[in-house]
């Protein structure tokens, strides 16, 4: 089994090479794959069917750029229609009405409403609405109602009592005159979970809504649902206009393609996401990010991506697939890598987007470029064996490759060296360096901590 | 269907203001009116709830497959590919279907089967043979106190589930103790203090922030009063955060410090509503805990918990009861025979 999308498409592009256009022929493998790591991702199956047929309508025909084989343009269309459907950019909080703004939570049972009601005062605050008011109108679960009130100490916000013997609506009707009385900007209703097949706790929370007119009525998802996420969005967006949706616990390790579904079933933004348990882990929702995510292609490769769509995914991936077993980064790989820096703009560009190589020079970069082109030359000039294992290279064979390169023997020296510091490098990066580089990258990626 | 939860409220009215800003002082007024369509409710029997939250996970499986299977329609393509629909909505997962899907296809071919109304009997028998190593019923009576520890990500059910089995070991005649492990979560504490009175049993908890503690305090309290069943309840957790799985295999050491042979049952508590994240749970708390046990809550919504037969097939590991409610009573022992008959009733 491959573990992500690329893995899986640098398997069948290579038979895509050399080939001129995109046909139903030759994609035909490629997006096979892409329909199983989609499922894999936990998006639903007829959201994937409608996505597939998007994507090979948006990709047949397509001519295939000179820089790219057919498979990096596939996956490119993939990405792109990935990132679409979750649509774009990141939406914000309304507070468009006369205050209090409303903001009423719905969903399963132990989604993550509570928490998030809490989470949401931080968020709130910092767009400059100071005074939040939370109600908990969770009259069924055992002590619910206390749950929102420790949550509130802890986000410093007002919290209006309840009891279970209320009636929720009575509960609502208590608290938005209160919060017109003592004019709050905002009133956080926190409700009870429930399933979509029960009718009447359906109802209870379509009452709930009519009375409230809530300004934001969010859909709160776990990340890890499953297949059952479109009957349940399709369900509670049948029975409240809900205005986006909140994404919870994508602090865990579930590629979260429930974000498709209910995106692709209620056509309403997914606003913010949970990624931990505190009051702190909120985030606003980054579509691309997401997108990367249900591919399965995480870590550097995403970073890359988002930088640039010229990279070539399958060589990325076997750069970091190796950094990550520690096995032995060779020649070849050195000069790969360098193909790719070509390809994302030179060294200038790429240093801006790997953490840890802001003291490099401007000026060293310049020269730097300028050598990448002489490097090349004289890797060039070596047999595969001798990018293989470097340790062959003994002074004949340097005269033979500096002649074939047009360089002097020292330049040959001086790039073993070059070439040897590299080693070392990738080498700490396999052995939790990598991971070290990944923390300096956290809070770019959602789910990383 | 909540008709039996609200009768049981009897919590404490905190009308007091903990926030910092300022204060709500008309709370006070709000709080006397008391439900009233409580006692209206009619709870429904034991047999009918089991029914109705299976029906509902039946029927919409049921009507995909009902459809499949017309009779004198003849086995193609088709078909299995419909099949093969089922079974990735209900959460089985590419591998597992692929697998159901082979071996139908082998079964169609060794008993030359022809109609399509008998690929139906097949993919069941498949299914049956699959899951059968799972059913492995909860046996509580080798030892006393009988310790079951309960973990798995947050919001799952697992303190839900620990008031559903205290109900059902009383009803079994044992003692049951339970021990508030989740020192985390807020109001945790609170909950399955509330499930204790639902059940009249103790629960053995404390303020300070240690889980292994309480749980082992939970389980001398039991020895010493020859209580038959300690329940632990855990914080949930996710198997990325690393530290929590430390502390819950530290937890699970204290225990260990308390009775050697404890815990007698670690249960990884499952939603039907996750998807194939929960092979990841399974296999991240097996390797930290050593399961024992499965418990599937939820259900009674429309998940279908298809997610077992992809665990079947990976990591074996008994399903000892499912979630079908909210109720002290929703809960029920795990029969392959039934599962896979809901699935195509
Ligand atoms: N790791 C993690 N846990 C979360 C997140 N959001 C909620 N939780 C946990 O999920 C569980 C259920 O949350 P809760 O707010 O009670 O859900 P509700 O039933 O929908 O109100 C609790 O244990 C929360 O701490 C999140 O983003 N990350
Ligand atoms: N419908 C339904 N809800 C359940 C079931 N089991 C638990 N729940 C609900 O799921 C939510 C989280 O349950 P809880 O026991 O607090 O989960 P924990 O965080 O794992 O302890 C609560 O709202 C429960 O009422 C079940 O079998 N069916
Ligand atoms: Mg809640
Ligand atoms: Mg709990």
């Amino acid at each position: 089994m491959f573990d992500n999308l690329t893995q899986r498409l640098s398997h069948v592009v290579k038979n895509l090479r050399g080939q001129g256009r995109l046909t139903e022929a030759n994609v035909q493998d490629a997006l096979r794959e892409v329909r199983v790591a989609l499922l894999e991702a936990d998006v639903a199956l007829p959201v994937v069917r409608d996505f597939i047929a998007r994507v090979k309508e948006k990709a047949l025909g397509a001519e295939v750029l000179k820089s790219l084989t057919p498979g990096q343009m596939l996956i490119g269309v993939v990405h792109k229609e990935l990132t679409h459907l979750m649509g774009e950019q990141a939406a914000p909080l309304s507070f468009a009405t006369q205050p209090p703004a409303v903001f009423l939570m719905a969903g399963l049972q132990g989604a993550g409403k509570t928490t998030s009601s809490g989470k949401l005062v931080r968020v709130i605050r910092e767009q400059g609405r100071k005074k939040v008011l939370l109600v908990s109108c969770d009259v069924y679960r055992p002590a619910a109602i206390e749950q929102l009130k420790l949550v509130s100490a802890q986000a410093e916000a007002d919290f209006f009592p309840s009891v279970p013997e209320q009636k929720p609506i009575d509960i609502a009707r208590a608290a938005l005159d209160h919060a017109k009385k003592h004019f709050y900007d905002v009133l956080i209703v926190d409700t009870a979970g429930r399933l979509h097949v029960d009718a009447a706790m359906m109802d209870e929370i379509k009452a709930l809504h009519a009375f409230l007119k809530p300004v934001e009525t969010l859909f709160v998802v776990d990340a890890m649902q499953g297949q059952d996420a479109v009957n349940t969005a399709k369900a509670f967006n049948d029975t409240l206009p809900l205005t986006g949706v909140i994404l919870t616990k994508l602090d865990g390790d579930a590629r979260g393609g429930a974000a498709l579904s209910v995106r692709h079933i209620t056509g309403k933004p997914i606003k913010l996401v949970g990624v931990g348990e505190k009051l702190s882990g909120i985030e606003v929702f980054h579509p691309e990010r997401m997108a990367s995510r249900v591919l399965g292609m995480g870590d550097v490769l995403s970073l890359i991506e988002e930088a640039h769509k010229a990279v070539d995914h399958a060589e990325a991936m076997k750069t970091v697939q190796k950094l990550k077993s520690g096995k032995g980064f060779d020649l070849e790989d050195f000069k790969a890598q360098m193909q790719q820096m070509k390809k994302l703009g030179g060294l200038s560009s790429l240093m801006d987007k790997l953490p840890g190589a802001g003291q490099i020079g401007a000026g060293d970069l310049a020269q730097g470029e300028k050598q990448m082109v002489r490097i090349e030359g004289i890797i060039n000039s070596m047999t595969p064996a001798e990018r293989r294992n470097p340790a062959l290279l003994k002074a004949s064979r340097k005269r033979r490759i500096a002649a074939g390169s047009g360089v002097q023997v020292q330049d040959v020296n001086r790039l073993l060296t070059q070439f040897e510091q590299a080693q070392k490098m990738m080498k700490s990066m396999g052995k939790g360096g990598l991971s070290k580089m990944m923390r300096g990258m956290k809070g770019m990626m959602p789910g990383m901590r | 269907m909540f008709g039996f939860l609200k009768s049981r409220k009897t919590q404490p009215v905190p009308a007091t203001e903990v926030a910092t800003e300022e204060v709500a002082p008309v709370a006070v007024e709000v709080v006397a009116e008391a439900a009233s369509e409580s006692a209206a409710t009619a709870k429904s029997s034991w047999a009918q709830r089991l029914k109705s939250g299976l029906a509902r996970t039946r029927s919409t499986f049921t009507s995909q497959v009902a459809g499949l299977f017309g009779v004198g329609a003849k086995i193609d393509e088709a078909l299995f590919e419909e099949l093969e629909t089922v079974l990735l909505s209900a959460d089985v997962g590419v591998e597992a279907t692929q697998h159901l899907i082979d071996k139908l296809r082998g079964r169609v071919k060794r008993e030359r089967l022809t109609e399509a109304s008998q690929l139906r009997d097949a993919l069941k028998a498949e299914l049956v043979d699959l899951l059968a190593p799972l059913e492995k019923p909860l046996d509580i009576d080798n030892s006393k106190p009988f310790v079951i520890m309960l973990a798995g990500v947050n919001g799952a059910g697992k303190t839900t589930t620990i008031g559903k089995l205290a109900r059902r070991f009383q009803a079994q005649n044992k003692s049951v103790l339970l021990a508030a492990g989740d020192t985390f979560r807020a109001a945790a504490r609170e909950q399955l203090a509330e499930w204790g009175r639902r059940n009249n049993v103790e629960v053995i908890s404390s303020r300070a922030g240690d889980p292994a503690a309480v749980i082992y305090d939970a389980i001398q309290s039991a020895r010493s009063r020859g209580i038959d069943v300690v329940l632990a309840d855990t914080a949930g957790r996710l198997p990325t955060q690393l530290h929590l799985m430390e502390e819950i295999r530290k937890v699970k050491r204290v225990i260990q410090k308390a009775d050697i042979n404890a815990p007698h049952e670690v249960l990884l508590v499952l939603d039907a509503n996750i998807g194939q994240n929960a092979l990841m749970q399974v296999k991240a708390f097996d390797e930290a805990l050593g399961l024992t046990g499965l418990v599937m809550t939820k259900l009674d919504g429309t998940a279908k918990g298809g997610v077992i037969a992809a665990l079947a097939k990976r990591q074996p590991v008994p399903v000892r009861f499912i979630g079908v409610g909210e109720g002290l009573e929703d809960l029920q022992p795990f029969r392959v025979a039934e599962f896979v008959d809901a699935l195509f009733a």
